[in-house]
């Protein structure tokens, strides 16, 4: 922690919250390719996280190493330690599955199953072996995604009907219902209109009241507006031309986008870079 | 919220019941190297017994007449590349036709009803072309150009085979030509090309890997299909060798018919029915390497792009 | 063109109006392709014309009693209920094991299998497999089920026949069925692991729901591939004779398993081979329920299958 602190940027927060999560030393290998290296990141009860930097720097990589998701590319292979409540995300008794339980996913372009509103809500405590009161967790869900209200009539119509950012909305919906304690959102607001974009924005903050959010975003507005740390990550190009995403500084948000310690922080962040 | 110590074990009996499936996921896979196998040692067993039995000279004899044990192969094999060479000379024009038209020029409502009638022709049993051969192209076809030709013969044989190929030759061509990159044809017509020759000199040369894949499925095909050959090329008792296409011969798969239908032989022993495994294991190299190198010249296509 | 001298609209306007009123080569070759094209389409609605044509006497004279008689060596007896029953006995031997045991191979190469040596020689094992001409798996079935296995299956019975159909078929259903599952998004395999869905429940609840229309598809074509198929049975074992007789009172498990079975390709290859003139209408005539029993089929999947890609 004190590791992590005593990094580039200045004046950590008021009175730091548990930790949820406390990486050290990742490093993402696709096959031979290095995406990311040595990456220290410390993450936060009920704050939100910002992952910035410019596309390819490897923000996707570490947010899905955060859940396991990375098991799921063949040749990808995670070193380092992830730690998560102090378990070792990534230790020998470690169920994947499980983790994605505790640790819910948004995706990039909204994903919802080609299903019903209700079934893509319920999928995933039915798999987790939620048998009574299944309306109840549906509409909670729905009521904490903000759609309920819009939805709440037709629980039985295609998903596929729903607007961008409802989709994406029902998609937040489907992750708070497996009662996760963690949401990985990446890119959550990209495919969507600014007026969809706010409303995911407004409602990342009334998450992060029961939630520890991490988000990736490449839009420096948003995670000026929305997140308490931000994490900015770069491209090293070697010599050989190989590029490895690197972590340049993490702090708090505040901190970093009016004080930036580091000169690459500050040309991303004033848009003269990337 | 949690500050304890998450449990992130699994639960065991989702664990087996996981391995289970996929364990029987991966058996079904299995099953078909068993097939392989199996198809391999039953056609080896009986060929390598028929070749002991047999005296060598035999198969390079005076015709195929296995009940007299005489096993030409050059019989066989040479009626096999006739009927072959027909269907080729029928399928190629007709399915690359087809195919350009309606990679290149086809409207898409058009498109939308040929393909389908193109896939009814592919589904076609063969039996039925056979019989279509034998009582329509042989009369309507073979016998308008060479007025002697025999009842039974290669030529209508080989041409319902070609129709047979039509469908196959022409969407293996159709893919390889939608495959190429449309930045192609507009470079072309950007350098005032037309379409004519954007199709000629751009398109299919662009896409002529695939192309070749076509034919030589195409060709593997037609050295297999039996039925066709069984009813209209003469399957009965045996051949001598002909050149001539008005003229009854067997092939390859129109010998292991006809070894097939002469029901004293099937359930026997003895070299006339081991032949059939014989001239099976050779059938089974032929189309193998013909199935083997369109992958190969297929695969080469895929890297281009 | 060089660029000696602008040319003017007028130029242009002109020159494009030129080269579409000479090419005539192009217009040869447009020609030429739809010709090819619809030389295919002659055929085919020659072949079907022509067995209407010769079978519809037959079909009109005997009408139903064609389809629900039995073999007879008199041509004007003779009729096919065996053929189709055996037939369709045949395809439930394909429905009950190709299709199973296709979908769970497609299933392990497309969603398990880790990329190596094994799963690699699988795939081309299978791509191979679909390229044996059919005769060589009748010589699979003769050698393994109908002597081999001939104290289970009985020898030459339905069981050895549609065993070896099913096995004919089995590549093209993992084919077919691969393709199916490589067309469902992988954002639809990341949302259910995402909420913590184990491998078997994302194919069991999101992946197999969505590539369902597609491998029903291609296995109703399959069947229909099945259907028409002779050549295999001619060596495993189908009666090739111009009657049989099966015992009264035997059971459906004695149909399997003891008797004696055709197909109804395989007695229109028989009569096919018949010398006399009558045959040759019966055989046509045979020829017009086959084709009746597969176009449709064929229509069915085809037309399936156009609604699915229409809606994705
Ligand atoms: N599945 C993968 N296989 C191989 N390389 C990958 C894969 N996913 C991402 N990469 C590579 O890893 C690097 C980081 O990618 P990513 O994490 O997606 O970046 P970001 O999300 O910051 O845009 C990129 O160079 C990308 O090409
Ligand atoms: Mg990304």
């Amino acid at each position: 922690m004190n590791r992590i602190d005593a990094q580039p940027t200045s004046g950590a927060s008021d009175t730091d919250r548990p930790l949820v999560f406390d990486v050290q030393g990742l490093n993402v290998f696709y096959g031979d390719f290095h995406a990311v290296r040595d990456v220290e990141l410390p993450v936060r009860q009920n704050e939100i996280t910002a992952l910035i930097g410019p596309s390819g720097c490897g923000k996707s990589t570490v947010l899905r190493s955060l859940n396991r998701m990375n098991d799921l590319i063949p040749d990808a292979r995670v070193e380092g330690q992830v730690a998560y409540h102090g378990v070792d995300l990534y230790g020998p008794e470690v169920d994947p599955v499980q983790v994605r339980r505790h640790i819910g996913m948004v995706f990039q372009k909204p994903n919802p199953f080609p299903k019903s509103i209700y079934d893509n809500v319920a999928f995933g405590p039915k798999i987790a072996g939620v048998r009574s009161g299944l309306d109840d967790v549906v509409e909670d869900s729905l009521k904490r995604a903000a759609l309920w209200d819009e939805v709440k009539g037709k629980l039985s119509e295609s998903a596929y009907a729903l607007s961008g950012g409802q989709q994406q909305r029902l998609c937040i919906a489907r992750a708070i219902a497996t009662r996760p304690d963690v949401i990985l959102m990446d890119e959550p607001a990209s495919a969507l209109d600014p007026i969809a974009t706010l409303r995911i924005e407004e409602l990342m903050f009334e998450l992060k009241e029961d939630y520890t959010i991490v988000v990736v975003t490449h839009n420096m507005q948003q995670a000026a507006r929305v997140s308490d740390r931000t994490a900015f990550f770069t491209v090293e190009v070697g010599e050989d031309g190989t590029r490895t995403g690197v972590l340049v500084e993490f702090g708090d948000t505040s901190t970093m986008f009016t004080n930036p310690s580091r000169k690459e922080t500050e040309d991303y962040i004033t848009g003269r870079f990337g | 919220m949690t500050t304890t110590t998450p449990d992130l074990t699994g639960d065991p009996a989702r664990h087996r019941k996981e391995r289970r499936v996929k364990m029987v996921m991966l058996a079904a896979g299995v099953l078909t190297i068993v097939v392989s196998i199996a198809i391999v040692l039953s056609l080896l067993s009986e060929a390598i017994s028929f070749l002991t039995q047999i005296d060598l000279g035999q198969l390079w004899a005076k015709g195929w007449f296995p009940r007299r044990g005489r096993f030409d192969l050059r019989t066989i094999i040479v009626h096999t590349l006739l009927v072959t060479a027909v269907a080729m000379v029928v399928a190629v024009p007709l399915g690359m036709g087809a195919a350009t038209y309606l990679s290149e020029y086809a409207p898409r409502t058009v498109r939308r009803v040929l393909k389908p009638l193109l896939e009814v022709l592919a589904g076609i049993p063969s039996v039925v072309l056979g019989f279509f051969a034998l009582t329509w192209i042989t009369p309507n076809v073979m016998r308008r150009i060479w007025e002697d030709t025999e009842l039974f013969n290669m030529g209508a044989a080989g041409i319902a085979v070609g129709i047979l190929i039509v469908p196959l030759i022409a969407s293996v061509a159709e893919d390889a030509m939608r495959a190429v990159p449309d930045a192609l044809r507009e470079a072309s017509y950007g350098l005032g090309a037309r379409r004519r020759h954007t199709t000629l000199r751009v398109v299919l040369p662009a896409a002529i890997s695939g192309i070749t894949a076509g034919f030589i499925l195409g060709a593997s095909r037609a050295v297999g299909e039996t039925m066709i050959v069984a009813i209209a090329a003469g399957a009965s008792g045996g051949s001598l060798l002909t050149f001539k296409i008005t003229e009854g011969g067997q092939t390859m798969t129109g010998a292991m018919a006809s070894l097939a239908i002469g029901s004293d032989q099937i359930a026997g022993v003895g070299a006339a029915f081991q032949s059939l495994f014989f001239v099976g294991l050779l059938l089974f190299v032929f189309t193998l390497i013909l199935n083997v190198a369109s992958e190969r010249v297929i695969r080469r296509f895929r890297e281009r792009y | 063109m060089t660029n000696r001298s602008v040319p003017t609209t007028g130029d242009l306007v002109a020159g494009a109006l030129k080269g579409r009123r000479l090419d005539v080569g192009g217009f040869v070759l447009v020609v030429g392709l739809l010709l090819a094209l619809l030389i295919s389409m002659i055929v085919l609605v020659t072949l079907i014309a022509d067995m209407i044509q010769q079978g519809l006497p037959v079909l009109a004279e005997r009408g139903w009693a064609f389809v629900s008689t039995p073999l007879s060596p008199d041509a004007h007896d003779a009729g096919i209920v065996q053929g189709i029953m055996g037939s369709l006995g045949l395809m439930l031997f394909v429905v009950v094991i190709a299709f199973p045991v296709g979908v769970a191979s497609a299933i392990y190469l497309e969603e398990y299998a880790p990329d190596t040596r094994l799963t690699r020689f699988i795939v081309a094992n299978v791509r191979n497999l679909a390229g044996v001409p059919s005769i060589v798996y009748g010589l699979l079935g003769l050698a393994i089920f109908v002597k081999l296995l001939g104290g289970i299956t009985g020898g030459r019975t339905l069981i050895s026949g549609g065993l070896t159909l099913a096995i004919l078929v089995l590549p093209i259903m993992i084919i077919t069925a691969s393709e199916a599952l490589r067309a469902v998004p992988m954002a639809i395999r990341e949302a259910a692991f995402g909420v913590g869905a184990t491998r078997w429940e994302v194919i069991r609840y999101q992946v197999l729901p969505v590539a369902t229309p597609a491998i029903l598809t291609g296995t109703v074509l399959t069947i229909a591939r099945a259907f028409g198929e002779s050549a295999p049975l001619l060596l495993s074992g189908a009666v090739l004779s111009l009657f049989f007789a099966s015992p009264s009172g035997a059971t459906l498990w004695d149909f399997v398993a003891h008797e004696k079975y055709t197909a109804l390709p395989i007695i229109v290859f028989n009569w096919a081979r018949q010398p006399q003139k009558e045959f040759v209408a019966l055989t046509a005539a045979a020829i017009v329920v086959l084709l009746a029993i597969l176009l449709l089929v064929n229509a069915t999947a085809i037309v399936l299958r156009d609604r699915f890609e229409r809606r994705t």
